[in-house]
């Protein structure tokens, strides 16, 4: 089953090419990653698949639906975090969920929502209280309020500590074990990594890899040696990772020598990226 | 409960809620018939008639409460929520935006009904202001006067780019049409003045106001007043359905 289908998009913003002809497919209950950096056409791609814009060219499907159109039935399926909102300072947790449940035919119980989201403790608190991090915890709850089959999470953990970071990450987990399907953008590599099951590499409108995360590191074939000789760090850089380390440690057999602090390192999706990054 | 109801709750608790909004939009117009109560005595003459001063101030300041709420008001709390990204936030879900709109005017019509009762109940005990007796007027002028300003109010929120800009702007705009229109007292001025006060939509509502509180005629007998109002309203409702955006304007 296909939740999202995107074949040959393209936004313009006056002359710029924000987004120039991607294609790619997104499975019921996967969790697909829009990678790049800055300015790549994430969000412009998330904002047409959210309804919020119009599309330039393509064909885009979610859940069925043509998004542009910004139809009733389709947004009871979807839930949105943006990547900037405020609500009402003054109004408590609770209340604001309550508020969004409203809009929804079969909205989920506001408590469970708001435990889900580890807000529980500050149920009764007005939202002008609440750090940072609560607050994309209660953007999350009132994305997750209606109960929606499809969760756009635009770049949720920008600005979150090392902590804060990995309780979102568990809530995004606790989505797909919920069934959801996300779509997510991030400029963080390891979010990608450790939370996506495919990722599209976005650069200036394009994509340019696309693939599970272990795919995308195999492909690139580069890995380190990294070695000590006579108290200096050596570093080898090399796609043909075998061949190298055999003839590396062959020769400091046949001298007796010690290779000091061997150490083999595969790349990360970090290189991957910087790889694709760098090549214009 | 419909949509329409849960929104209209929710419209009430935010109102409430926010200390700004209450006071700037709710307490302020009374605490100034209070401030202007006490200093006006006797007898304001309105159109070749005195009328006691106390009705003349609590008709000038029913005006300036409708133009306060619906246009002031709602057009701060419309730029604020679009700015804050409230709005973009709100149209991913499936309220409908007719639902939304029609639950913002019902509370600033809410808003304003308690205030013109507060206003009556405390020229009454205070004063010893007239009670009206052309209810029926009195209500259809509520309403008139709410959904004219709010015309205007979402007009103005289209054209105001900036949410800190808001109430400043706003302000600058309805101090000095409540003035001129005669909402502070008296509507004895220069002739310049009382030109410009001549195509004000709040100068014809305070006529209105005149005729049903201070006059006891019903509304419809100055259709004149009523066509100025209506199309001040519709005219700002017109640029509102033309520019109205529900993304912030600033980032």
């Amino acid at each position: 089953m296909t939740a999202i289908s995107v074949r040959g998009l393209v936004k313009n913003y006056g002359e710029i090419e924000a987004v120039r002809g991607i294609s790619f497919e997104v499975a019921v209950g996967e969790v697909f990653g829009l990678l790049g950096p800055n300015g790549a056409g994430k969000t412009t791609t998330v904002e047409i698949l959210e309804g919020y814009r119009q599309r330039d060219g393509g064909d885009v499907e979610v859940l069925g639906f043509d998004p542009g159109r910004m139809e009733p039935s389709f947004r009871r399926l979807i839930g949105v975090v943006l990547q900037t909102s405020e609500l009402w300072a003054n109004l408590k947790v609770r209340e604001v969920h309550r508020i969004f449940a409203g809009y929804y035919p079969h909205p989920r119980a506001v408590d469970e929502v708001i435990e889900l989201v580890g807000l529980t403790q500050k149920r009764d608190a007005r939202l002008k209280t609440l750090s940072g991090g609560q607050k994309r915890r209660l953007d999350l709850g009132i994305a997750l309020v209606g109960d929606p089959d499809l969760v756009f999470l635009d770049e949720p953990t920008t600005g979150f500590d090392p902590a804060a970071r990995r309780n979102a990450w568990e809530l995004v987990r606790s989505l797909r074990a919920l069934g959801k399907t996300v779509l997510l953008t991030t400029h963080y590599l390891d979010e990608a990594q450790q939370l996506a099951d495919r990722v599209a590499v976005l650069r200036a409108g394009e994509i340019v890899k696309m693939g599970r995360p272990e795919e995308l590191i195999a492909s690139s074939g580069r890995a380190e040696i990294r070695y000590r000789r006579n108290g200096e760090q050596i570093v080898v850089e090399t796609g043909e990772l075998t061949r190298t380390l055999h003839e590396l440690t062959g020769q400091a057999v046949a001298e007796g020598r010690e290779l000091d602090g061997l150490e083999v390192r595969r790349a990360t999706l970090e290189d991957v990226y910087l790889e694709l990054m760098e090549d214009e | 409960m419909t949509v329409f109801a849960h929104q209209l709750r929710a419209e009430q608790l935010i109102f409430w809620r926010n200390r700004e909004s209450a006071v700037f939009v709710f307490i302020f117009p009374v605490l100034l018939f209070v401030l202007l109560g006490s200093l006006y005595d006797g007898e304001i003459t309105i159109g070749n008639v005195d009328y006691p001063a106390s009705d003349v101030l609590l008709a000038g300041m029913i005006g300036y409460g409708a133009a306060n709420t619906a246009f002031a008001g709602l057009a701060i709390s419309l730029v604020l929520r679009r700015e804050y990204g409230i709005l973009k936030r709100l149209r991913a879900t499936p309220l409908p935006a007719v639902t939304y709109l029609g639950a913002v005017l019902t509370s600033s019509l809410i808003v304003f009904s308690l205030q013109v009762l507060t206003l009556f109940a405390l020229g009454r005990l205070a004063y010893d202001a007239a009670l009206p007796d052309r209810i029926g007027s009195l209500l259809l002028l509520v309403v008139l006067g709410v959904v004219a300003f709010a015309g205007l109010g979402i007009g103005s929120a289209a054209l105001i780019r900036s949410g800190e800009g808001a109430s400043a702007v706003l302000n600058v705009i309805l101090l000095p049409m409540a003035f001129l229109s005669g909402a502070f007292g008296s509507r004895d001025y220069p002739a310049v003045l009382e030109a410009i006060a001549n195509v004000l939509p709040l100068k014809y509502f305070i006529d209105l106001v005149y005729a049903v509180y201070l006059e006891r005629e019903p509304i419809w007998d100055d259709p004149l007043a009523i066509a100025v109002v209506s199309a001040w309203g519709i005219g700002g409702a017109i640029v509102g359905a033309r520019r109205f955006g529900w993304e912030p304007r600033e980032r």
